[in-house]
């Protein structure tokens, strides 16, 4: 047998239920590497030991008895963004550096129900707003695959400690590319499913409108049954989609034969690395090979997805973190000398630079004499984006496509060009801006940093996307690969 | 757009944020590049364009009148900075 | 308040009127409405603002205001659209009100107010929309701090709001007199003015008499008694008034009234003056109804007390003035209409409910609600007088014996304690010989054609027989007797 952590979680489960190790021998397993590894690479804000241990303990005597959930006994990380009772939730800010939740995140309820043993909350851009975890007041996080770069934002940490196997699947939450763009960095699988599909009570807002959670593992069978588990209705969130118990494991093996992708050609365009376009081209010639249809697609409002985005996703971020003002929860300045004291200088101290940008921006974007031409233009834009998107489905079943633009950048690269770190998100943003649901899958390699490419399906259609996710999975090894942590090596 | 020292100290009133002077220039220089990225939506035609707020095409569920709420107060207090006697106490406010 | 009515001013005043849903969870959340709970115990995590809660709609609210803009003859939004209003404030825990901007639920609608000399008026309400309300600062001393109560906050609200169509503070006393009428009789709010169920801002201007143009106006906000009302808009009037006159300029500013020195100061918050970048609330849909759920709202409204007024007086002939007195509150047009049924007869129900009963509520400073009286005791009361069984001088007994509780039931009552009147001829007969024998001078001038002197036997009839005699029957018998 290979070491647990190299099991995915489907050989994981088969283990557990056969009784080869049990759900604390892997907690513990887990616990370990991450005790050995994690220093280096800082993917953990919060390691849970005493409850992870608690929780596998309890999953072992449950199955015992003949009660295994779905997920009984699998070792999980959640991004530091989803609200945990009684164990400290950050947002990755000094803000909420004291915050311990009195309640759980719908999603941490799901998972905690069907069986998953949380190990801890991993390391994000402050308040998910950055694209490389730089942003975190927590430090930033190495890329696995190189100490040097960066692992994207802004579930970095989540991308991170899942490539180095310090957990065997993760949460994510993507409001213009989280979950993706660092899956794309760090070599894994990662799901944004369509906006509704995860309940958001519970998870730290950034944009209400734009925020969606979703799943990280290394396969696309990983991500599947993670995202079964955390999808569904949900009554305290209203914008929670009304649909059947979610099923996105059962059509994985389907044949994809008659399966229309689109190609975007102003995808490829010059600010492409020519080896992710490479790796992507080769992908869709793979996927033509297991019986999918190329076709060629035109998304004309595809460049102005970013404008529109930041300026959307900070007018909502301004109103949603007026909530922190040091009355109630979470840091509080010294000695206010009066009410408005109390207000600046608690949210002065509390927020980062990045945050504070964009919560500014926001608050300009929405104001009086600037509304119409900001906000609500952007808006509008929105809506041509996804009228956009509605036609190109009517054409073709999917969309593949790059999910950055280039592999991992070094840390420190852009941190003095904002405008040039949002454009990394040029890909991904679109699809939250018009709900969609989109999947992040390794597609190759260049210069020993992974490769990301990135299938956008029509709304609701997850299953359809984990599908054509899998069978790719299933002839290749992009996937497959870890990154070799010198830790490791010195250690073993 | 290029954004002065003045717009900045506007929208950190409107934000409740206090900045250093120091940094005046650097934030607004950081905004004048955001917002010349979204003057880009100005080439676009939207005449006629219903606004989108949200990406779902549904409408609001309504919940039943029914309390299902219990007092909570005391583990709610027990992060807050400041409270005494059940409130939450603040600098005092004039009105 | 009348002085400036003469002079060379004429007010112009809008109401904004917050007015509390009476429902039993809040707008948004699941915690409970109730008053006067221990701070803090009935504010959740949702009320609290806390990261990752949201936002959820509670039906009941989109029912009573319905049935207000239903109320006031007004559009009802088929689409309707939250939004969030921006400012920092301790009692606004999320940092923003959830409130509804531009498409309310509400549009449109009037409403007929009568003033005291009997003229109508109708003022035009521009909108009404549902928010949240705020919790309550308490300003006593928490070592120089302010204490933050948000038990308050998430209280479902309904913002009323006028056009500028009131030019005095009895208008507008009035049209808030009106709207709390209806509120209460809707069930839509309690309208318990003491625990700030319902709440007016004031938007006050004047201008010279006959000019088109609108001055500067203030806004004078959260006056919480009709009597304050009245005293606020007035003291604002006035004080504009003074200051163009002294030649200055009325400033755009919100104004509070303070009742214990009785005067309007502008409010050094700096709530009033900021840019509140609305914007729509994303954490929550558009809301829909259609034709159906309003027609079913509609259904099961009660009558409006100027439909009751109006029938009252077609259907029971009842005087107007009397009419509007027995509509104006819904607990009393039911007690009304229950004694009307009972008795058989609206006047006699009409007089007993207005003075007596109305004059004993009042005196003793008494709810109708907890009236000693029930509805079906005074309809029987009534019906006995009626029936002739009991004259109406015995029948205040009764009534006064019900009220003190001495009685229970009018019936057992008049039979226990003898009360029944006298139709018998033969048991008057010898009282009206004794009273005939005695008074011969009056007996003349009677026969001589003095018809009033027939009152005065009447009434030694009545004396001797301690009130139980048939008046009409006295009559008859002494009419009779000495061949008139």
């Amino acid at each position: 047998m290979s070491e647990l952590h190299e099991l995915s979680l489907t050989e994981q489960l088969t283990g557990l239920a056969a009784g080869e190790f049990s759900a604390t021998e892997l907690t513990r397993h887990y616990l370990s590497r991450i005790e050995r590894l994690d220093p280096a690479l800082n993917s953990y804000i919060t390691v849970c030991q005493d409850t992870a241990l608690a929780a596998a303990a309890e999953q072992d005597a449950l199955r015992a008895v003949g009660h295994a959930g779905p997920l009984a006994g699998i070792p999980i990380a959640h991004k530091d963004i989803f609200c945990t009772q009684g164990i400290r939730t950050s947002a990755g800010s000094r803000m909420l550096d004291n915050f311990i939740p009195p309640y759980s995140a719908t999603v941490v309820e799901k998972l905690t129900a069907a069986g998953a043993v949380v190990l801890g909350k991993t390391n994000m851009d402050e308040f998910a707003m950055g694209s490389s975890n730089e942003n975190s007041f927590y430090g930033a996080v190495k890329n696995p695959w190189s100490p040097d770069c960066v692992p994207g934002g802004s579930s970095g940490g989540s991308a991170a400690t899942v490539a180095a196997r310090l957990c065997t699947v993760a949460t994510g939450t993507d409001t213009g590319g989280s979950i993706r763009q660092p899956a794309a960095f760090c070599g894994i699988t990662g799901i944004k499913p369509t906006y509704g599909r995860v309940s958001r009570w519970g998870i730290i807002a950034y944009a209400s409108s734009l925020d969606q959670a979703g799943a990280m593992g290394r396969s696309a069978e990983d991500a599947a049954h993670l995202l079964e588990a955390m999808a569904g209705f949900d009554e305290r969130d209203s914008t929670s989609v009304m649909d059947a118990g979610p099923d996105f494991t059962s059509l994985l093996t389907a044949d994809i034969s008659g399966k229309k992708i689109g190609i975007c050609r102003t995808y490829f365009n010059a600010g492409l690395n020519p080896a992710v376009e490479a790796a992507v081209m080769s992908a869709a010639k793979q996927l033509e090979a297991l019986g999918a249809t190329l076709v060629d697609v035109e998304l004309t409002m595809a460049d102005h997805a970013i404008p529109a985005y930041y300026i959307i996703a900070p007018a909502e971020a301004s109103a949603n973190l007026s909530r922190y003002d040091g009355v109630r929860f979470g840091h509080r300045c010294d000695n206010p000398a009066d009410i408005d004291d109390l207000y600046k200088r608690s949210r002065a101290e509390g927020f980062g630079k990045e945050v504070k940008s964009r919560i500014m921006v926001g608050s300009f974007a929405l104001s009086a004499g600037y509304y119409d031409a900001y906000y609500r233009k952007a808006q509008q834009i929105r809506r041509l984006i996804k009228e956009d998107f509605l036609q190109a489905f009517q054409q073709v079943d999917y969309i593949l496509g790059p999910t950055t633009p280039g592999p991992a950048f070094a840390i420190g690269e852009m941190v003095d060009d904002q405008v040039a770190m949002y454009l990394q998100d040029i890909y991904t943003i679109a699809v939250n801006l018009a709900g969609l649901p989109a999947i992040s899958i390794p597609a190759g390699f260049t210069g020993g940093l992974p490769i990301g490419m990135q299938l956008i399906g029509r709304h609701l259609d997850e299953a359809g996307l984990l599908n054509i996710a899998h069978r790719y999975q299933q002839v290749t090894d992009w996937h497959r690969q870890g990154p070799a942590l010198e830790q490791e090596a010195n250690h073993d | 757009m290029k954004v002065d020292h003045e717009v900045i100290q506007t929208v950190a009133e409107l934000s409740q944020l206090k900045i250093d002077p120091a940094d005046l220039e650097n934030y607004a220089q950081g905004m004048t590049q955001v917002l010349d990225l979204a003057g880009r939506m100005q080439a676009i035609d939207t005449q006629g364009v219903a606004p989108m707020s949200n990406p779902l095409d549904a409408t609001q569920r309504l919940r039943p009148d029914v309390v299902t709420e219990t007092n909570q107060r005391e583990a709610f207090q027990a992060i807050a900075p400041e409270t005494e006697d059940g409130l939450y106490l603040v600098p005092r406010v004039v009105e | 308040m009348t002085d400036f009515a003469d002079s060379n001013w004429e007010a112009v005043i809008g109401l904004e009127i917050h007015t509390q849903l009476s429902t039993r969870s809040k707008i948004f959340s699941g915690a409970s409405t109730q008053f006067g709970a221990a701070p803090n115990t009935q504010a959740c995590a949702i009320d609290l603002g806390f990261p990752g809660v949201l936002p959820v709609v509670n039906q009941e609210v989109y029912r009573k205001a319905v049935a207000f803009g239903l109320g006031i003859g007004a559009t009802i939004g088929l689409t309707s659209v939250f939004d969030r209003k921006n400012y920092f404030y301790p009692d606004l825990p999320k940092g923003y009100q959830i409130t509804q901007l531009e498409a309310p639920i509400v549009m449109g609608g009037t409403v007929d107010i009568t003033l005291e000399d009997s003229s109508q008026k109708t003022i035009r309400v521009t909108r009404a929309h549902l928010e949240e309300d705020a919790g309550k600062s308490l300003h006593e001393d928490f070592h120089g701090q302010t204490g933050i109560d948000l038990n308050r906050a998430g209280t479902p609200l309904l913002e009323i709001v006028s056009e500028p169509d009131m030019s005095s503070a009895e208008e507008a006393v009035a049209y808030a007199r009106y709207i709390h009428q209806l509120v209460t009789f809707l069930g839509v709010s309690d309208g318990d003015m003491s625990q700030g169920s319902l709440r007016c801002d004031a938007n006050v201007s004047v201008r010279p008499k006959g000019s088109t143009e609108l001055g500067t106006r203030t806004e004078t906000k959260n006056v919480n008694s009709f009597r304050f009302l009245e005293r606020a808009i007035n003291h604002e009037i006035e004080r504009q008034i003074r200051v163009i006159e002294s030649g200055g300029r009325v400033i755009q500013e919100t104004r509070l009234y303070d009742p214990d020195k009785d005067e309007t100061r502008p409010m050094r918050s700096k709530e009033t003056a900021t840019d509140y970048r609305y914007f729509p609330e994303p954490d929550l849909l558009p809301v829909e109804i259609d034709e159906a759920y309003i027609q079913q709202v509609r259904e099961q409204m009660p009558e409006l007390p100027a439909a009751k007024a109006a029938r009252y007086v077609s259907e029971f002939e009842l005087p107007e003035a009397d009419a509007r007195v027995l509509s104006s509150e819904r607990q009393l047009a039911s007690y009304f209409e229950q004694v009307v049924e009972l008795s058989g007869d609206a006047k006699l129900a009409s007089n007993w409910v207005r003075v007596e009963l109305l004059g004993q509520l009042n005196k003793d400073g008494v709810e109708i609600s907890d009236a000693p009286i029930t509805p079906a005791a005074l309809g029987t009361l009534i019906a006995r007088i009626r029936e002739g069984r009991i004259s109406g001088k015995i029948a205040k007994t009764v009534f006064e014996a019900l009220w003190s509780g001495a009685a229970s039931d009018p019936d057992s009552y008049i039979e226990a304690e003898g009360l029944v009147q006298v139709s018998d001829s033969g048991s008057l007969e010898p009282v009206i010989d004794a009273i005939i024998a005695a008074n011969p001078k009056q007996v003349e001038q009677l026969r001589e054609g003095k018809g009033k002197l027939m009152g005065f036997f009447v009434g030694q009839v009545m004396k001797e027989t301690g009130g139980k005699a048939n008046p009409q029957q006295v009559n008859d018998l002494i009419s009779k007797k000495l061949g008139l």
